[in-house]
């Protein structure tokens, strides 16, 4: 076992339907009049839905059978609010209920990790929720080089107590975190190789996945690696906005793929994408879409069965206007800590389901 | 590493004039209410009476900024995408094949505006507003990424700071009503025949009641109510466009009526929970990280009954028993604003152009006029991570190197004394003409870590007695131990670099 596994969170909530577009169904059409992909620009999956021809750098993945896409994935009760939503995911909690621990420290809880190298995880975006937790240790960073010099740098041993000053007990603690992690990474990061493919830079996610494949490359033994791409709260005047975002996440993730294909590592990492909703089913005045429930996401990597997973919410049978969920997205988790480092841990579902992506 | 200095320092000191505060609340309270404190700031309130000294924090606040305003702040949005677009395709056209340097003026205006605003609470003679004015602004988001607009963004700051420490419900209704709110939670294109619920939702999670009391259909009705408050395209201002808005019966939090965007106001304002949002928000922003059920629920009642006064609130908060407890000392993490403004504050570093500045905060999370998102800054804890904890030190490694190296990032350096001239004046001087108002006279060879008391440290630091000017940086105990002995420049420059100048 021992696959790494990186997160692509999509913040603001991606719009599914025009993401994995139902061109087939005459009410997407009445739903999306203004802002619907036209039938010719959407890459055909099946005979009832392709991906927004903007994903097609994706194409290479699906058809050497490595991209896997869930449909339909959310939870009951959804909440709408961005904030409450995205916790709700990033701590696989239930929508009634508030968790403070990250899911994947979750699947860690009890486990014996190996001491490692000071480091279970690294976040290249700001949002560490997913695997906060006393179980992990995680590092954030934008950039390594940065990062071992500013740490060169700073006060190692302190004699100091916190003196149940609960703000000065954080600063202690993540100082902790920095001093461990730069001792673990230092000689690893300084000698991994530059990625064959350069990412495109105009967005950070790429300048985050050419960290997350030098980490890779390196083979720096961490559990997870989370990356972000903004920009998804849609609105108002949908499309140019959603376009370039589709653009820029197909071809990055492209990069990606080539590289680790090249560097003899796609079959060590599986690549996630989550957002924390989709969107209303039906269109808004201002061309742009609010805030709704599921959405289908994207898996990738070299031990990931490809193809059209889970079952795509129907059209005409919506709930206050919004897409019934068909998968719940604490099986996409529970699916991934199994497959990905062999915990089994069904995140409080009552009948956890095993989702066929991966092996 | 301690030798020559004791911990008794940080205890509570003993006797003194029974009414005089005493330099503990004195700083404490400057450490809350200011930018940066500096020996002077708390030598000018130890001796008073402390509830006398809350009172001048709080009389005559500053209505306007000091600081001139940048010269496009008329302009319309029309006008401003008529020349974004020209220079969009000026660039796009070229010259001899190569990329011109056009300025896009949307950029451009952004720029300025937050130089401005940085300039204004380094220069500001009341720090507290600009709190209270920065606090509103992550209270009701709007962003330049989104609004792209910044005039508007500018006048919205302006009725933060004119209501900064005035009225809640009046700052509420007028953010209502305010252009850069209505672009950015896309109220402007909300229309009967199809609301957007993106202000209404945000309207009750966010600015009023907070999650879990009120339900979905509470937020369709509110973006009914508000259909039809809207910006004009030529001159900016909000309109309202009766033929836009549904007027049908609509039912909001239990009561029914035929209710437009002032009476969902008027309904949310009667609501207890309104008040416990805001004294709760505050309360971590002045007092400690936990909010006391107990102590909110009292200074809500306070506030709502008052008519949603603020200075009577946060009179009461700087009075209360929590924020006065030697515990809650040191006990709240520095935001970027604080520690990036504040050190220039106390370090009397004159820095003319404000973009390094900007930049710096960009990287620590806290850029004015962007926040992350419409819920604003997290704070707390969540402004220290392993990233930005580094980032931070470095930061303040630069400052005290600022002494001897000339250029920061190309954007801050020193001059032989304050200029804020140069930002007034112009917002945007070139490289060129900058130099020429302003010659660059480094400093020779020494930063402040091995000057000794002829060092400049800023009018505010100079002939200050070690143990005071220690006390003074630091709300507690250093973390890793700082010699007391040495020079001035070197006693400044561990305190900034210590652990504990991350708290306040």
């Amino acid at each position: 076992m021992g696959r790494i596994l990186l997160l692509v969170e999509l913040k603001g909530g991606n719009d599914g339907l025009n993401t994995l577009v139902p061109y087939a169904d005459p009410r997407y059409r009445e739903l999306r009049a203004g802002i619907g992909v036209p039938r010719e620009r959407v890459v055909q999956l099946d005979e009832r839905v392709g991906l927004h021809e903007r994903l097609e750098p994706l194409m290479d993945a699906w058809k050497a059978g490595d991209l896997a896409i869930v449909q339909g994935v959310g939870y009951p009760y959804p909440n709408r609010s961005h904030f409450r939503s995205i916790e709700i995911w990033d701590t696989a909690s239930a929508a009634s209920q508030t968790l403070s621990e990250g899911w994947i420290a979750q699947a860690f809880r009890g486990a014996r990790l190996a001491k490692g190298i000071g480091v279970d995880c690294i976040v290249a975006d700001t949002n560490a929720l997913p695997s906060t937790g006393p179980s992990l240790r995680t590092i954030v960073m934008q950039d390594a080089e940065n990062f071992l010099r500013q740490a060169n740098a700073i006060a190692t041993e302190s004699a100091m107590t916190d003196g149940g000053n609960p703000a000065l007990h954080h600063l202690l603690a993540v100082r902790q975190e920095i001093n461990a992690a730069a001792v673990g990474l230092r000689d690893r990061l300084r000698d991994a190789p530059a990625p064959a493919e350069a990412f495109p830079q105009e967005l950070l996610l790429g300048r985050q996945l050419d960290l997350a494949t030098r980490i890779l490359s390196a083979r720096v033994p961490v559990l997870a690696i989370k990356v972000a791409l903004g920009g998804f709260d849609t609105h108002a005047n949908q499309p140019p906005t959603h376009e370039r975002l589709l653009a820029s996440l197909a071809s990055n993730l492209a990069v990606l793929r080539r590289n680790l294909i090249a560097a003899d590592l796609w079959k060590d990492v599986v690549v996630v994408t989550y957002s924390e909703f989709g969107r209303r089913a039906k269109q808004n005045a201002s061309g742009g879409t609010d805030h709704g429930t599921s959405a289908p996401h994207f898996v990738m990597g070299g031990s990931v069965k490809g193809g059209l997973h889970g079952v795509y919410p129907s059209l005409s049978d919506l709930q206050d206007g919004d897409l019934r969920h068909t998968v719940d997205f604490r099986n996409v988790f529970a699916t991934l800590a199994l497959g990905c480092w062999g915990q089994s841990y069904d995140f409080g579902l009552r009948q956890p389901q095993r989702l066929g992506f991966l092996a | 590493m301690s030798a020559g200095f004791s911990t008794g320092l940080w205890s509570v000191t003993s006797s003194r004039a029974a009414s005089a505060m005493g330099f503990d609340d004195a700083r404490h309270l400057l450490s809350r209410a200011s930018f940066g404190v500096t020996p002077a700031g708390i030598h000018a309130l130890e001796a008073l009476d402390y509830a006398a000294a809350v009172d001048g924090l709080l009389a005559n606040p500053r209505r306007e900024a000091l600081t001139p305003a940048p010269g496009w702040i008329g302009m319309g949005p029309t006008e401003l995408q008529r020349r974004q677009k020209a220079a969009e395709a000026q660039r796009k056209q070229g010259v001899d094949g190569k990329k011109p340097e056009i300025v896009l003026p949307v950029r451009e205006q952004g720029r300025e505006l937050r130089n401005w605003w940085v300039e204004e609470m380094i220069a500001t003679d009341q720090p507290l507003v600009e709190r209270m004015t920065l606090f509103w602004h992550g209270h009701f988001t709007s962003s330049l990424a989104k609004v792209r607009y910044p005039s508007s963004l500018f006048h919205q700051n302006a009725l933060f700071r004119r209501e900064a420490l005035g009225n809640y419900a009046s700052l509420l209704r007028a953010v209502a009503r305010d252009p850069a709110m209505l672009i950015y939670l896309d109220g402007r294109g909300s229309v009967a025949r199809q609301p957007n619920e993106n202000f209404a939702r945000e309207l009750l999670e966010l600015f009023t009641l907070g999650e879990g009391q009120y339900d979905e259909d509470d937020v369709k009705a509110a973006a009914r109510a508000f259909t039809g408050w809207s910006v004009d395209r030529e001159s900016g201002q909000f309109v309202e466009r009766p033929g836009r808005h549904d007027d049908g019966q609509k039912t909001f939090l239990g009561k029914s009526g035929r209710f437009g965007g002032d009476e969902i106001l008027t309904i949310l304002l009667a609501q207890p929970r309104t008040a416990e949002t805001i004294v709760e928000k505050l309360w971590r922003e002045f007092v400690s990280l936990k909010p006391d059920p107990a102590e909110v629920a009292r200074l809500a009642v306070g506030f709502r009954g008052g008519g949603y006064e603020i200075k009577p609130l946060m009179r009461a908060l700087f009075l209360s028993a929590a924020f006065r407890d030697p515990a809650n000392r040191g006990a709240l993490i520095k935001s970027p604003v604080d520690l990036i403004v504040g050190s220039v504050r106390v370090l009397g570093l004159p820095i003319p152009e404000k973009t390094g500045l900007v930049r710096m905060l960009q990287g620590l999370g806290q850029v004015p006029f962007d926040p992350p998102n419409v819920k604003g800054w997290a704070g707390g804890e969540s402004w220290i991570s392993t990233y930005t904890l580094l980032l931070r030190q470095q930061f303040l490694r630069r400052m005290i190197e600022a002494t001897t190296v000339a250029p920061m990032d190309g954007a801050m350096r020193m001059a032989e004394r304050p200029n804020r001239r140069a930002d007034r004046r112009e917002q945007l001087p070139a490289p060129e003409t900058m130099q020429m108002m302003d010659p660059p006279r480094p400093v020779e060879g020494r930063s402040l870590r091995n000057a000794g008391n002829e060092v400049r440290l800023g009018p505010t630091l100079t002939g200050v007695d070690n143990a005071v000017l220690l006390r003074a940086l630091l709300p507690r105990q250093p973390v890793d131990g700082v010699d007391a002995s040495g020079t001035a420049g070197s006693v400044v420059a561990s305190a900034l670099l210590d652990t504990a100048y991350q708290l306040k």
